[in-house]
């Protein structure tokens, strides 16, 4: 009896004793913090991927606090919750929504093995960006795909992955959340994040390089020579020709589709758009005989239901590419060997 | 015996053609002259598509301080100003030039007589050495006149002769037949920096150029041939400084210079005697043609320019199983995307190898043996550098010093695990350096 | 030129050393002590070896293949030969069967497969085994059988540990081996025809058996001495059977050396070896058991993640002051 009343009454006091330490360090050493941080972080996704540009979603969430302050968090979105959750943050912060497009990463580059044919073989490590410090990589073309899936590997959402039957990332429109990593993962910069587009359906050129015309067909049947037809064809302006390559500006774009028709390299893809119907009659001049040049595969991008191509002669796009001024840029980026200084 | 004292491996040899006499290259039908043939801002051209120009016709000016110009190796017409494949495994910007035939400039002294004699200050010769061309011939392609042009000063020139990378010799058969001239290259050095005392040194395993080149030295105050143990990287600068006078350069930016040396390629100091007494800018050098299956392994005099796959089939053309061609030494030599890759300033030897040869072992798991760490020359931790550049652990990296690598291979040479260390060190050394000087940016 | 060209990074060249070799020499320099196990202990030490290899080998096939499913098995590195030797060589030659597979199965599969396999174990496979066994089977692991009974096997008779009454012991019979003891311990002399065959090969550095050796003997000397009772030359006799006895010689040569656990500096084998030195003679002196080389390695072994953060190799230059 005594035994157990000793103890309850030691152990009874110890509770005491450390309950009320407890109390005074917990009020002693107490932070300061703003409770909206906690209720912002709450709706947030909780992926911590980073995509937004800060240290997980707490940095997120106290960033946006502090931007609220000054009364706007214009320039910060999540890019996984995309505007639902924005939404919810701007509520809890009493603030106006912010619009921002949907985005999607692209992948700016179809030379598959068919379009690109290997000229050698690289035997480092696997790493995209080790590979693009050894050499131009293992086609003729050194501004596209390595194929060593850096990319694939950084995506925390399953979005991106290799097709081993391409050697090409492709992405799951899905599950792309356009959180970026993937473009900064890939030392080419051949993923770009671009507006999903009405229905998802968009234009782009897929190609980087930026080579003369003749050079990049020598090397891969399906890039960019810069022959201008694309940019001619358009009405709207939305098509920039630089260092030998055409690039789509998506907020000039109006999908109409022309260039895509006049692109004699098929580099230019036209992405979630219903089939086209097959024209009644064909086409009046001789040149149909063209297709023959064009490669008997149909570019493969995730989810692009290819449009039957329009014979468009080849011949006439390398004069044009030859009038082009511009020198080609080298890889601007590729790490300087300073061996022995 | 005097050697460097951390580290190092001793590859095999494979010195195939040594003691081969150095034969002349005949000459190109097209010289492609890439711009950056040196470390430094790329050249910038001074000629136009259709100009003529004669041998040794300035091309291209320097495009800074630290940067050279380039001149022409031939003589014949400008045909375009494109880019072309160099060594980097890139297309680079370059001029490429019909050649026509063979007029030099006529400032050029093309006797054979030694000149031995110059009236020039230590700032004219320099003044010259740039105007030539002249850059580090070892493969690093630093600007020579940079070099010589010390910010604090010295009081030791030391000659790298000790050609430590397997296969190479055309360094070694420089010497050997032009030994005279590589000596008043040297005292040029001397006159330029002011400087009282210079060590050749070379490696152990070329006895009768240590002899040649002792008996020359002779007749020279002043210079020192300095015989070395065969050891790789001995003809890193650091390890070379640390082998002959014993004096060890701090991390960068430190260079050289700051412990009172200097050091210059031998091939350079035979550049600087035929631009200052002859001159007669860079436009050619020696280049060993060699591997185990090439069937004659041998040293070529050759303009620059030409491409590559002509020495190889001079030295009777490329075996059916090659299955790499590397620009350099097997060491620190890069592999060339094809045989036309243009023969540059840096360029001291083409090496081809065997399809066997040519690929990497299976890569196995680290076993920690500590093999890198002891052939390491700069005393780091090459497996723990190579797993943090894996893993991205830039500032740990930078902590361990992955910034003083000198990229020497010897510890991927020596790993009984096949593992690519310099792979990942060399791709960590590229990010650290680009958060240091984002850093410095900064501030 | 038929095939394509190969584009890598420099080096070119390799060395051609691999982790076969080593293993391989390692093997080769455990031959001499496991040729007089099997001259000492007949049978019985045949059977135990066999067993302890052939079931380490299994293991680790069997694990690679059913449980990591490694595309690319790595049993032909022979690192699995070198455990289950050493585990053999840490066994006496009557212990049954059962528990040389069980202790097999625990060496491989908790001390190097489920930290990833080759590489990656923080602590000795062979002797996580051991010490395992000895922990469960207490009286089989220290009943060792008496020598040159070239038949017997489970039914040897056994004798004490020359460690449990080493005063009386003879330094010569230690050191060529005419005692009971593990299988591999016996013979000092040949352990160390072994080290000099991993030295010539290159396969260790002197580093961590000499540290080991010395800071032992130093320590033991010290020891006896402050315990007092007994004249300087004696002790030094006491203290060099105390390297000849037991497993110093087998721990610090074949044990300690393990690439994976041991530290990747020149210093910081030193510090490893001096203090595996020290506590094997505190557990020797002052412990319960007998003997204490395999807790002296695994102790240790906790330490050189430590002892590598503090110990770096001597750089080639200083940093400059910022």
């Amino acid at each position: 009896m005594n035994v157990i009343l000793v103890a309850v009454i030691v152990l009874g006091l110890l509770g005491l004793i450390l309950a009320a330490l407890l109390f005074l360090i917990a009020k002693k050493f107490a932070v300061e913090e703003d409770p909206r941080i906690a209720q912002v972080a709450d709706v947030l996704p909780q992926a911590n991927c980073g995509g937004c540009g800060f240290p997980g979603c707490q940095g997120f969430a106290e960033a946006c606090v502090k931007a609220s302050a000054q009364g706007s968090i214009e320039g910060k979105s999540c890019p996984v919750g995309g505007k639902a959750v924005m939404d919810k943050v701007s509520e809890i912060l009493g603030l106006a929504a912010v619009e921002a497009e949907p985005k999607v990463a692209v992948v700016r580059c179809q030379g598959s093995c068919a379009h690109r044919p290997r000229t050698s073989e690289y035997v480092g490590v696997k790493n995209c960006h080790v590979a693009n410090a050894t050499s131009g990589g293992e086609t003729g073309c050194f501004f596209g795909c390595l194929g060593l899936g850096e990319c694939a590997a950084s995506c925390s959402f399953g979005a991106l992955h290799m097709n081993p039957e391409t050697g090409l990332p492709e992405v799951d429109e899905e599950k792309c959340t356009a959180c970026g990593r993937c473009v900064k993962a890939c030392p080419r910069h051949i993923i770009e994040l671009r507006p999903m587009g009405k229905k998802g359906r968009r234009m782009s050129v897929l190609c980087v390089n930026k080579e003369k015309g003749a050079v990049t067909r020598k090397a891969c049947d399906i890039g960019c020579i810069g022959c201008g037809k694309c940019q001619k064809v358009c009405e709207f302006d939305a098509i920039i020709l630089e260092n030998n390559l055409a690039y789509i500006d998506p907020a000039k774009c109006r999908l109409c589709r022309k260039c895509e028709e006049a692109c004699p390299q098929h580099s230019i893809v036209a992405m979630n758009f219903p089939p086209r119907k097959p024209k009644p009659e064909a086409p009046a001049q001789p040149a149909a005989a063209a297709p023959a040049a064009q490669p008997a595969e149909a570019p493969k991008v995730a989810k692009v239901e290819t449009p039957t191509p329009e014979p468009v002669p080849v011949k006439a796009a390398s004069p044009v590419s030859e009038a082009m001024k511009e020198m080609p840029n080298p890889m601007s980026d590729q790490t300087q060997q300073e061996t022995q200084k | 015996m005097k050697t460097f004292k951390l580290g190092g491996v001793h590859p095999e040899e494979n010195k195939l053609s040594a003691g081969k006499k150095i034969e002349v290259m005949e000459l190109p039908k097209q010289a492609v002259f890439p711009l950056s043939q040196h470390i430094g801002a790329p050249a910038v051209p001074c000629v136009a598509k259709g100009d003529i120009v004669k041998v040794g016709t300035k091309i291209a000016d320097a495009g800074g301080f630290v940067s050279a110009p380039i001149h022409s190796s031939v003589s014949g017409k400008v045909l375009k100003i494109d880019t072309a494949i160099d060594a980097s495994g890139y297309r680079k910007p370059a001029i490429i030039i019909d050649v026509i035939d063979d007029e030099w400039e006529p400032t050029i002294d093309r006797s054979e007589d030694i000149v031995r004699e110059t009236t020039l200050e230590p700032k004219e010769i320099v003044a010259r050495i740039q105007e030539c061309g002249i850059v580090g011939m070892g493969g690093a392609c630093f600007p020579c006149h940079v070099k010589l042009s010390p910010r604090t000063p010295v009081d030791v020139v030391i000659i790298n002769a000790v050609e430590c990378e397997p296969y190479l010799t055309a360094d070694h058969s420089l010497m050997l037949e032009k030994p005279e001239q590589i000596l008043i290259g040297v005292q040029l050095i001397m006159k330029a920096v002011n400087v009282k005392k210079a060590y050749i040194a070379i490696e152990n395993n070329k006895p009768d150029a240590i002899s040649l080149m002792k008996e020359k030295a002779a007749a020279f105050p002043g210079i020192e041939v300095c015989p070395l143990k065969v050891k790789y990287p001995q003809g890193g600068e650091k390890q070379l400084i640390d082998a002959v006078v014993n004096r060890q350069v701090p991390n960068p930016p430190a260079l050289p210079a700051d412990v009172g040396a200097i050091v210059q390629n031998v091939g350079t100091a035979y550049a600087i005697y035929e631009a200052v007494m002859k001159n007669k800018p860079l436009f050619e050098r020696v280049v060993t043609v060699t591997g185990k299956s090439v069937k004659n392994p041998s040293n070529l005099l050759t303009r620059m320019g030409i491409p590559m796959s002509q020495l190889i089939e001079r030295a009777g053309g490329v075996p059916e199983d090659t299955g790499k061609i590397i620009g350099g030494g097997p060491m620190m030599g890069k592999a060339l995307l094809n045989a036309e890759v243009p023969v540059c300033k840096g360029s001291s030897g083409i090496l081809l190898m065997t399809e066997k040869e040519a690929g990497r072992g299976e890569e196995a798991p680290c076993i920690r043996c500590s093999k890198c760490v002891t052939a390491c020359p700069m005393g780091l931790e090459p497996y723990l550098l190579s797993k943090q550049s894996e893993y991205a652990m830039w500032d740990e990296a930078e902590a361990n010093q992955i910034m003083t690598c000198i990229e020497c291979g010897s510890c991927q040479f020596t790993c009984p695990s096949n593992r690519p260390l310099l792979d990942w060190i060399r791709q960590g050394k590229g990010t650290v350096g680009g958060i240091i000087r984002a850093r410095a940016a900064k501030k | 030129m038929a095939n394509k060209l190969k584009i890598s990074l420099s080096p070119h060249v390799h060395g051609g050393d691999s982790v076969k070799r080593n293993m391989l020499w390692v093997i080769i320099a455990m031959l001499p002590a496991l040729l007089w196990s099997f001259y000492t202990f007949g049978l019985g030490a045949v059977i135990v070896t066999f067993t302890s290899v052939v079931s380490c080998v299994l293991f680790e096939w069997a694990i690679n293949k059913f449980i990591l499913r490694n595309p690319r098995n790595t049993i032909a590195d022979c690192s699995a030969v070198v455990t289950g030797l050493l585990l053999a060589f840490n066994l006496p030659s009557n212990l049954p069967l059962y528990i040389i597979i069980v202790g097999a199965l625990f060496a491989i599969g908790v001390g190097k497969m489920t930290f990833g396999g080759l590489g990656n174990n923080p602590f000795n496979p062979a002797l996580v085994g051991r010490v395992f066994l000895l922990i469960s089977f207490p009286v089989k692991m220290t009943s060792w059988p008496v020598p040159h009974q070239m038949t017997a096997y489970a039914d040897a008779v056994t004798a004490a540990t020359p460690l449990a009454d080493l005063g009386n012991a003879n330094l010569g019979d230690l050191f060529f081996g005419h005692i009971g003891g593990s299988m591999g311990e016996v013979s000092a002399l040949l352990l160390l025809a072994g080290f000099v065959i991993l030295l010539c090969a290159k396969v260790i550095s002197w580093h961590i058996p000499i540290s080991i050796f010395a800071s032992a003997f130093c320590f033991s000397v010290i020891f006896y001495a402050i315990r007092g009772g007994m004249p300087f030359a004696d002790i030094c006799v006491l203290s060099l059977k105390h390297l000849c006895a037991g497993g110093i010689m087998l721990g610090a040569i074949f044990m300690a050396t393990d690439y994976v656990t041991s530290p990747m500096t020149h210093k910081g084998m030193l510090i490893y070896g001096v203090l595996i030195g020290f506590l094997v003679i505190c557990i020797r002196l002052f412990g319960n058991y007998p003997e204490g080389m395999s807790f002296a390695i695994l102790i240790m072994n906790a330490f050189v993640p430590l002892i590598n953060n503090a110990c770096k190799p001597k750089r080639f230059a200083k940093e400059v002051k910022k």
